[in-house]
């Protein structure tokens, strides 16, 4: 690893943190349709869905903080690519600079990102009534989740970035992961589903994190699905560096 | 090393694009501390050349060498040693433009970011302007401040791919002062262009790419050489309409 790979990085990231201080829309618009769906879930179709559990909103939080996380990383491509297209992701690479800074700088911007997103979004659903039992060591497995499934969705979207050849095919690929959310166990559960698409549910990663989360919010043993949970982010964290880590050397060479 | 000699050396450099060869067999010589001025037109491979010299693109075959490095198997000794400023100015629009010159020098892993961006934007007369963000700068600021930040840590090789292209008069003539106060200091410069008097007015040395090959390499002197001998014409001398326009625009200031 090149000596400067931290310092270069960091030099990277304040760049990148600036462009999000000065236009907090992209902010206010990762947070705006995970709220509105959390409003509507609860006041409008919650009265009609039968979890089980007391309240829906404290049910519904996992699977709304995995939407924010969603709709979130597509900036990162969106970023990504408007610096290739622009003349600074020649000037960087001609630069005596840590060549996977440049990547870095942009995943960890999208980490910071997606917190204050998530921040943002809890804080709502606090006001909305939402309440947890989990302790200081359950709040820190909640965020440990939530930032391995930021990594590892963010890895994703540097594909696109890198790949695109239009800002709207660099941001439009983040819209499948928003509904991965509905079928699984985010919503409803998938006890009431049909047979094939119930299987479906239960085995993909959405529904292991949302589970994981909810046991961790109500102050439950999370019990074996966690480590499906961790398996899967870090799977799919995995498969994603490896093929971003492709393309970028073939791309600049 | 030979420190004296060429800042850049290319022999029988090849590449090309699926079925397209774009640089077919290219040698050149950039002698330390001159301009060389690369003119040539659209798709005649400047661009393709400047990209390979400064790392981005890796050449088919031949050799290149910048400040003494090999541009394929010593890439980082020659990103220390070059600077790059291309068509398209690399310039962070949401940054100020002494934000970005402060970024530049730290990515070059500068000492006191904060001085040398206060002394290039002193430099280049965009010091008012160093405060306020890149979106609001007209195409000549920007193009100042791009040439600006290739300057943080004084690389001692410069490529400047068609610096003045989309400029109007003014800003040209203020790129035009920049590279010469830049090859005054010892800074080794290889611009492009397909504007043959930037390449006049400039230029030490000047080749013309064609088709991927050089078809001439020499001085303004002995590039003229090489027409027919001079006839004598008396024609008025009428002024350009660029001497008029920048007779009444830069009169005011006069």
């Amino acid at each position: 690893m090149n000596k400067h790979f931290a310092g270069d990085t960091a030099v990277l990231l304040g760049r990148s943190l600036r462009h999000i201080a000065r236009s907090p829309d992209t902010i206010i618009t990762t947070v705006i349709t995970p709220i509105a769906m959390m409003l509507l879930f609860v006041y409008v179709l919650g009265g009609a869905i039968r979890t089980g559990t007391g309240s829906y909103v404290n049910y519904l939080l996992p699977g709304i903080l995995i939407i924010t996380i969603a709709s979130g990383i597509s900036y990162t491509a969106y970023r990504l690519f408007l610096d290739l297209q622009g003349g600074i992701f020649e000037r960087f690479q001609s630069m005596p600079i840590a060549r996977s800074a440049v990547l870095w700088s942009h995943v960890l911007t999208s980490v910071v990102a997606n917190l204050i997103s998530l921040v943002v979004v809890l804080l709502v659903a606090l006001a909305m009534g939402f309440r947890t039992g989990a302790d200081v060591l359950g709040w820190l497995a909640v965020a440990g989740i939530l930032v391995l499934f930021t990594l590892a969705l963010t890895w994703l979207a540097v594909i696109p970035g890198l790949t695109a050849s239009s800002v709207d095919g660099a941001s439009a690929f983040a819209y499948p992961l928003i509904f991965l959310p509905f079928v699984s166990s985010a919503f409803v559960p998938t006890e009431s589903m049909p047979g094939p698409v119930r299987a479906f549910a239960e085995n993909q990663p959405v529904t292991s994190i949302v589970d994981s989360l909810r046991a961790l919010f109500a102050g439950q043993p999370v019990g074996s699905g966690i480590w499906i949970a961790l398996a899967w982010c870090l799977g799919i964290l995995a498969v994603a560096v490896a093929f971003a880590g492709l393309i970028y050397r073939r791309r600049v060479g | 090393m030979d420190r004296a000699g060429a800042a850049i050396r290319v022999q029988g450099l090849e590449k090309s694009f699926g079925q397209v060869s774009v640089l077919r067999g290219v040698d050149i010589d950039v002698a330390r501390g001159s301009i060389f001025a690369l003119l040539g037109s659209n798709g005649a491979g400047k661009t393709t050349l400047v990209k390979i010299l400064s790392t981005l693109l890796k050449a088919d075959a031949g050799r290149a060498e910048v400040n003494g490095f090999d541009v394929g198997r010593q890439a980082a000794g020659v990103r220390e040693s070059i600077s790059l400023t291309g068509q398209f100015a690399a310039v962070d629009e949401i940054l100020t433009g002494r934000e970005n010159l402060v970024m530049v020098a730290r990515l070059r892993h500068l000492k006191n970011a904060g001085t040398i961006a206060d002394d290039l934007l002193r430099r280049f007369s965009l010091t008012e302007a160093g405060a306020r963000r890149v979106a609001a700068y007209s195409g000549g600021m920007r193009r100042r401040l791009d040439i600006a930040m290739s300057l943080a840590g004084n690389p001692p090789v410069i490529f400047l791919d068609e610096p003045t292209t989309g400029l109007d008069p003014e800003g040209r003539l203020e790129v035009w002062r920049a590279v010469r106060e830049l090859a005054s200091g010892g800074t080794t410069v290889l611009l492009t262009t397909q504007h043959l008097d930037e390449a006049e007015h400039l230029a030490d040395r000047i080749a013309i790419l064609h088709e991927g090959r050089i078809l001439v390499n020499g001085t303004l002197d002995e590039l003229r050489k090489l027409l027919p001998q001079a006839t004598v014409e008396y024609v008025e001398k009428r002024p350009t309409l660029e001497d008029v326009f920048l007779a009444l625009v830069t009169g005011e200031k006069r």
